[in-house]
C-alpha cells in the first residue's frame, strides 16, 4: 500500500497555554514495498507521525476545513483516505500494523498463545474457528523465531526482554498486516538482539509485510536496512533520501543532534585528510573500499 | 483525552494571585468557606463574591474556564436548592400542593444556598488554578508542621502526597499508550455494552498496573540508593517566603471574617 502525506500538521493541546506544534507542513510519500526509515531526535514529532498512520491520532475535521496555509491535508494509506471520518478504521488496523516502543509492556494475558491470539480474533469478522486461531499463532510464533510448542503454555512474563518483544510483534503481525510500522524496534536490547531483531523485519518484509516503516534514533540501523530515510526535525520533514545520499549531509545531521553512521564519520575525517572514499555508507562497502585503497588499488 | 488530566488544573500564567504564598492561599481558602457559612444576609455574602471575583480577576484566569469549574457542580446545586424551595416551610406561602410547599422563605433560603455553594466551589478551583501541585504539597506540609509534635508524620505524608501528584501525569501517559497499543490490535474500547466494555478493560489494566508496580520498585531503588531517610534534616530547594502581596491578602482575609461576623450579630438588612 502506498502511503501519500501531504500538509500533515498537528498540535497537541490545540488551543490551550500547552499547546505544542508537533508536526508542521509534513509532506512525502512512501512507497508500495519500501524498507522506509524515520529517523529524528526525541520530540522531532517521528513517534506523533507514524500514530496516524494507523488512525491512533486522526487528522482534526477543522485542519481539513481551514487548512493552514491554505494547502489541504492529505493522508492516504492505500485506498484508506484517513481524512475522512466516513473511514473504517478497523480494516485500516487489521491492514496497518503498528509495533510500539517497547512493545513487550502491552503484554497482558495469562499465556503467549492467548496474548498472540488477542489481535487475530479482534480483527476476525465473527467468530474464528479454534483450528484457525491456532495455525495462525503457531506461524506468527514461528515467524518470529520462537518454537510454539514450547512457549503456547508460557506466561509472557516469564520470558527474557528479548523473547518478550518478539511475543509482542508477534501479537501484532498474527493478522498479516500489509503494512507495518514499528517504533524503535529495537531500543534497549543487546547488539545481539537489535541484529535478531533487524534479521526478523527483513524476513517479514520478504513475506508478510510487503511496506515496512521503521522509526529510529540509531543512524547505523537506518543505513544498513533502510531503502529510504525520512530526517524529522522539530516536527518538519528535512529530506527524504536514501541513505547514502542522505549522509552527504553528515556535517547538518551533526548540527541537527542527529548521529551519522560510524561509516560516513570516518568518510568524513578521511575527506578532512584528503582521501575521497565513495561508499554507501554500509559497513561492508566502507571495509571492501577502505581494503582496497590499503592495496594501493583504486576507488571506485 | 487522558492529556488534559496530566496538568491537573493548574492554568499556567503569571499572575498576581500564582505568586502568592501556597500556604496562605489554603488558608485563605479554609476562612473564605468559614465567611460563606458565617454570612446571613445578603449584603455579606454579596462581599464575599465582590471579593473572589477580583481574585479571579487578578489571577487572569478566563471566566470560561471558572465557569466550566462550576458545571460539574450544577446539577447537584439545582437539585439541593429544588428540594430546598419544595420542602422549606416559612410563613409566606405562594403555592402548596401535598407536601409540597414553595415559600418566600424557601426561595430565598435555596437561592441563598446555591450563591454560596459556587462560591465555594470557584473559590477552591482558583486555589487549584493557581497553585501547582508542587507548591500546594510544600504550603501543605509547612502548615501542618505543628502536627509533629504529636509524633504525626507530616514530612512522610506529603511526600506521598507529591509522589502521587508527579505520577498521575506519568501513568496518564502510559494509559494513553497502552490504550493505543491495544487499540492498533483490534481491541475496542469504547464501543460495544458495559460487559464487553469491562472485558475490554483487562488489556490496559493488567499492563498498566506491571508498569506501575515496576515504577514503584525502580523510585523505591532509586531512593535508597541514594540513602533516602526521614524528612528531619532536609532542606527544600524553593523556600516558602511571606512577602507584601501576602500581607495585603492576609489583612483582607481577616477583615473579610471579622466583617462578616460582625454582621452576623448585627445584621444590617434582617432577613
Amino acid at each position: 500500500m502506498r502511503i501519500v502525506v501531504n500538509h500533515l500538521n498537528y498540535i497537541y493541546n490545540d488551543r490551550s497555554p500547552f499547546a505544542v506544534q508537533a508536526l508542521k507542513d509534513v509532506s512525502f510519500t512512501i512507497e508500495h514495498g519500501e524498507f522506509f526509515g524515520i529517523i529524528g531526535h526525541t520530540g522531532s514529532g517521528k513517534s506523533t507521525f507514524v500514530q496516524h498512520l494507523n488512525g491512533l491520532i486522526r487528522v482534526p475535521s477543522s485542519l481539513k476545513r481551514k487548512p493552514i496555509k491554505g494547502d489541504m491535508t492529505e493522508l492516504r494509506v492505500g485506498e484508506f483516505d484517513l481524512t475522512s471520518k466516513k473511514t473504517d478504521f478497523r480494516a485500516l488496523r487489521r491492514n496497518v500494523g503498528m509495533v510500539f516502543q517497547y512493545p513487550e509492556n502491552q503484554l497482558f494475558a495469562e499465556t503467549v498463545f492467548e496474548d498472540v491470539a488477542f489481535g487475530y480474533r479482534n480483527f476476525f469478522d465473527g467468530k474464528p474457528e479454534k483450528g484457525q486461531v491456532e495455525s495462525a499463532v503457531r506461524e506468527a510464533l514461528g515467524i518470529v523465531g520462537l518454537d510454539y510448542e514450547t512457549v503456547k503454555n508460557v506466561s509472557p512474563f516469564d520470558l527474557s526482554g528479548g523473547q518478550k518483544r518478539r511475543v509482542a510483534i508477534a501479537g501484532v503481525i498474527v493478522t498479516h498486516p500489509e503494512v507495518l510500522v514499528l517504533d524503535e524496534p529495537a531500543a534497549g536490547l543487546d547488539p545481539l538482539g537489535k541484529q535478531e531483531i533487524m534479521r526478523l523485519l527483513h524476513r517479514l518484509h520478504g513475506s508478510w509485510c510487503k511496506t515496512i516503516v521503521v522509526v529510529s534514533h540509531d543512524m547505523d540501523e537506518i543505513a544498513e536496512n533502510c531503502t529510504r530515510v525520512a530526517v524529522f526535525a522539530e516536527g518538519t520533514v528535512k529530506y527524504v533520501l536514501p541513505p547514502r545520499e542522505l549522509f552527504h549531509h553528515s556535517e547538518e545531521l551533526l548540527s541537527l543532534g542527529l548521529d551519522v553512521p560510524l561509516t560516513a564519520k570516518l568518510c568524513l575525517e578521511l575527506e578532512k585528510q584528503g582521501v575521497h572514499i565513495d561508499c554507501d555508507y554500509t559497513t561492508e562497502d566502507f571495509l571492501r573500499k577502505v581494503l582496497a585503497l590499503g592495496k594501493g588499488g583504486t576507488v571506485c | 483525552m487522558l492529556k488534559d488530566v496530566s496538568f491537573g488544573q493548574y492554568y499556567p500564567v503569571r499572575s498576581f494571585v500564582h505568586n502568592l504564598d501556597p500556604r496562605l492561599k489554603i488558608l485563605f481558602l479554609i476562612a473564605y468557606i468559614v465567611a460563606i457559612f458565617l454570612a446571613k444576609e445578603f449584603l455579606a455574602l454579596g462581599i464575599c463574591a465582590a471579593l473572589l471575583v477580583f481574585g479571579v480577576a487578578f489571577a487572569h484566569i478566563p471566566a470560561g474556564k471558572v465557569l466550566r469549574s462550576v458545571k460539574g457542580v450544577l446539577f447537584l446545586v439545582l437539585f439541593t436548592a429544588a428540594i430546598n424551595v419544595l420542602f422549606y416551610r416559612g410563613k409566606t406561602v405562594y403555592w402548596e400542593w401535598g407536601i409540597f410547599t414553595v415559600t418566600f422563605e424557601g426561595i430565598m433560603t435555596s437561592a441563598f444556598l446555591v450563591v454560596r455553594l459556587f462560591l465555594l466551589v470557584i473559590c477552591s478551583s482558583l486555589l487549584t488554578y493557581t497553585t501547582t501541585p508542587v507548591a500546594l504539597t510544600d504550603g501543605l506540609e509547612s502548615l501542618l508542621t505543628p502536627l509533629k509534635w504529636i509524633r504525626f508524620p507530616v514530612h512522610e505524608l506529603a511526600l506521598i502526597m507529591s509522589i502521587a501528584l508527579r505520577f498521575i501525569p506519568i501513568l496518564a501517559d502510559e494509559t494513553d499508550r497502552i490504550m493505543n497499543a491495544q487499540k492498533a490490535r483490534g481491541a475496542e474500547l469504547d464501543s460495544g455494552g458495559l460487559a464487553k466494555r469491562i472485558r475490554a478493560v483487562v488489556p490496559v489494566l493488567i499492563p498498566l498496573l506491571l508498569s506501575a508496580f515496576r515504577r514503584a520498585d525502580e523510585l523505591g531503588d532509586a531512593m535508597d540508593a541514594r540513602c533516602y531517610t526521614d524528612g528531619k534534616h532536609r532542606t527544600k530547594y524553593k523556600k516558602l517566603r511571606f512577602s507584601w502581596r501576602d500581607l495585603i491578602v492576609f489583612v483582607l482575609i481577616a477583615a473579610l471574617v471579622a466583617g462578616v461576623s460582625v454582621m452576623r450579630v448585627y445584621p444590617v438588612f434582617a432577613l
